[in-house]
């Protein structure tokens, strides 16, 4: 589990072109949309791409997006729970 | 100073529900829609619904126009659709008499082997060259991309170019045609419905995607002309680059400005060919947009329903149709819609209706923040 | 037409890792160095600070770039200026679409991204300067063969006599693969060099 939040504060910094930021900046639990990272809806959309591209996740409904992407713990739960690669 | 009024002296539109604006009204008044479900590799996996028109129809039109090789099956629509629309004018192709060509992805399905030369075939200059010079315009064809205003934009700015007395005479075609490439863009945008789309719907999903082609002449020739060109604003939202302002403040400011110009009030506008592309953020901020400009009980339609989105043509083949209702007094309904899926009032028409009719208000709403309304008024 | 008169009041040129502003070089950087370096590089020089920059496609971070330098003291967060924006170019958004078509081209690795798709639009470097500098105002994106001062002067004098806005920021904006060049230009209806064809020709060396 801390492998993959480790891997995903690295691939979330550079999918969304996130300059300035290191992973260490990043705490499992701060929000990532909003106020925290300041990510967009393009982003949550590039987020989708990520999952299923690097995790063979497919998200059908972008409406589940949100409560999944919303920390670092989060994502990484429900990827280790869920992935097919 | 007086500007000078401007005129739309003729039109013609190149779509699945018609070669010629005759057979499109005729199809749309009964309702026919040309929106299909399609299972094609070519272009998805999946089945998905879409407004394409049959390359057996264009080939066969475009055989009796020319059998040259060179034009790729996007030229030959916009050919097409000029042909008649020349024809009708017979102009003298002086410096004065200008090609206008609005497209958004023009030849982009040349890309799909990707090389130099493809780049070079989906150059966009050279497209419009190619129909400048198929024609004999002598002066350099002017291009609007602008996303999904494209098409109404293109309008817009023949009006002002009339306005500057950089041309007598401007022969507007807008195109697009459906690709894998867009296909696959909004696809991952989330953005296509898996039904015929349904614009302004409670149970919208999304856009369906669709081609055409539309032509039309503008000038200062008042003469035998279908309708006015009376005001127009194109503003840019200046909130989000592929989400359409909350307040739809774009839009709202693009249709004052329209207004203003032509020196009318909002309960003079009769009514509104509007986008509804039926994304849900589209549609909700259009029903905001017009309420703000106290228009939301103007009849309004959408005729996404009919053609599906054909992003560089669609407000010009919407218009095409728009003024034919102006003409007729006939407004057609917005099929797909059912129940009311806006947060604020709209008048959406849903059945065939008949009314007398001064003014037309088209309006389109795009990606990088864009927004276009344009004033048109029947040319008595 | 020319109701009234109107006036080029600042230029900004960007070709070959070269940023010029109102005929001075005022940032330069090698050049064997690729664009997006180059852009990073301009974008620290200036000491900038907008995170979005390095979301953008290689486009608009060059209408970003030019813009930021001729509206950094014309627009403010707080009000609105009514400067509209007329820009064109030859290669649209080429540049992006082939990086898009290469990720849909083969069944085994198909993985549009929507960060790629919404720039392949060229008016999109329209809209990301207007959210930076809050310009609610006319926008229209041109294509032609070359940069063509005669139309963009023309368009320019028709938005200005009609009050269809205050100020105008003309461009040339180019991009495909790794050559590119812009040319901007602000004008508006008071004081600077006389707008007109034969002026910008001579600014931008055409």
């Amino acid at each position: 589990m801390e492998a993959v939040k480790q891997e995903l504060k690295e691939k979330i910094i550079s999918v969304l072109n996130l300059e300035d930021v290191n992973p260490e900046d990043i705490k499992d639990t701060d929000p990532l949309f909003g106020a925290g990272l300041g990510l967009d809806s393009i982003d949550a959309l590039e987020l989708i791409v990520m999952l299923d591209k690097d995790y063979g996740i497919k998200l059908l409904d972008p409406k589940e997006g949100k409560a999944i992407f919303e920390s670092i713990e989060t994502m990484a739960k429900y990827i280790s729970e869920n992935r097919t690669k | 100073m007086k500007l000078k009024s401007v005129f739309i002296n003729t039109t013609n539109c190149i779509t699945p529900l018609g070669l010629d604006v005759e057979t499109n009204i005729r199809n749309i008044s009964k309702g026919i829609s040309g929106i299909r479900l399609h299972k094609n590799l070519v272009y998805a996996e999946q089945p998905f619904y879409a407004s394409i028109i049959e390359n057996s129809l264009i080939e066969e039109a475009f055989s009796s126009v020319s059998s040259s090789e060179e034009y790729t099956r996007l030229e030959k629509m916009m050919i097409l659709a000029l042909m008649p629309v020349i024809k009708k004018m017979n102009p003298v192709f002086d410096e004065k008499t200008i090609l206008i060509v609005s497209t958004t992805k023009g030849n982009i399905t040349q890309l799909s082997t990707i090389s130099e030369t493809s780049a070079q075939s989906a150059d966009l200059s050279l497209m419009a060259q190619k129909i400048a010079s198929f024609f004999g315009f002598i002066t350099e064809p002017v291009i609007v991309s602008n996303a999904c205003v494209s098409g109404i934009l293109s309008l817009a700015v023949a009006k002002r170019l009339i306005q500057s007395e950089a041309c007598n005479q401007a022969f507007v075609v807008a195109g697009d045609e459906f690709s894998k490439f867009v296909l696959s863009g909004f696809n991952c945008f989330q953005a296509v419905s898996n039904e015929p789309c349904q614009p302004y719907s409670v149970n919208r999903k999304g856009v369906t995607l669709g081609e055409a082609a539309a032509a039309a002449c503008v000038s200062a020739n008042g003469q035998n002309a279908l309708a006015e060109i009376v005001g127009d604003g194109a503003i840019n939202d200046a909130n989000h680059i592929s989400g359409p302002s909350r307040t739809g403040e774009g839009l709202f400011r693009s249709v004052e400005r329209a207004m203003k110009e032509a020196e009318i009030k909002s309960e003079q506008i009769d009514y509104i060919n509007a986008h509804g592309t039926a994304t849900s953020f589209n549609d909700e901020m259009e029903a905001i947009a017009f309420n703000r400009s106290r228009l939301g009980n103007v009849p309004l339609n959408s005729l996404k329903g009919y053609y599906g989105h054909t992003l560089g043509a669609s407000g010009l083949l919407e218009t095409v149709i728009g003024i034919e209702s102006l003409n007729s007094g006939k407004l057609y309904p917005s099929i797909g819609f059912d129940e009311m899926g806006l947060s604020q009032a709209l008048n959406i028409i849903t059945q065939n209706e008949e009314k007398e009719l001064n003014y037309l208000l088209k309006t389109a709403s795009g990606f990088g923040g864009c927004n276009t309304a344009v004033l048109f008024k029947k040319a008595k | 037409m020319a109701d009234k008169n109107s006036f080029i009041q600042s230029w900004c040129t960007i070709q070959n890792n070269k940023i010029n502003l109102n005929g001075e070089t005022i940032f330069e950087s090698e050049p064997t160095i690729g664009f997006a370096d180059f852009a990073k590089a301009a974008y620290r020089n200036f000491g900038w600070s907008y995170p979005k920059f390095f979301k953008m496609d290689s486009l608009s971070k060059l209408a970003f770039i030019a813009a930021e330098l001729l509206l950094k003291d014309e627009t403010t967060n707080e009000t609105e200026t009514d400067i509209a924006l007329v820009f064109s170019n030859k290669s649209s958004s080429m540049d992006t679409d082939v990086t898009f078509q290469e990720s849909i081209a083969t069944k085994e690795n198909y993985y549009p991204s929507p960060a790629v798709f919404v720039y392949t639009l060229p008016n999109i470097c329209m809209g990301e300067i207007s959210i930076r500098h809050n310009l609610k105002s006319e926008n229209s994106f041109f294509i032609f063969e070359k940069f063509n001062p005669g139309f963009l002067s023309n368009y320019t004098d028709v938005l200005l006599s009609t009050n269809r806005a205050e100020k105008v920021l003309c461009a040339w904006v180019d991009f495909y693969k790794e050559t590119y060049r812009a040319n901007f230009y602000l004008v508006n209806s008071t004081e600077g060099l006389e707008h007109n064809e034969t002026t910008i020709k001579t600014l931008f060396n055409t």
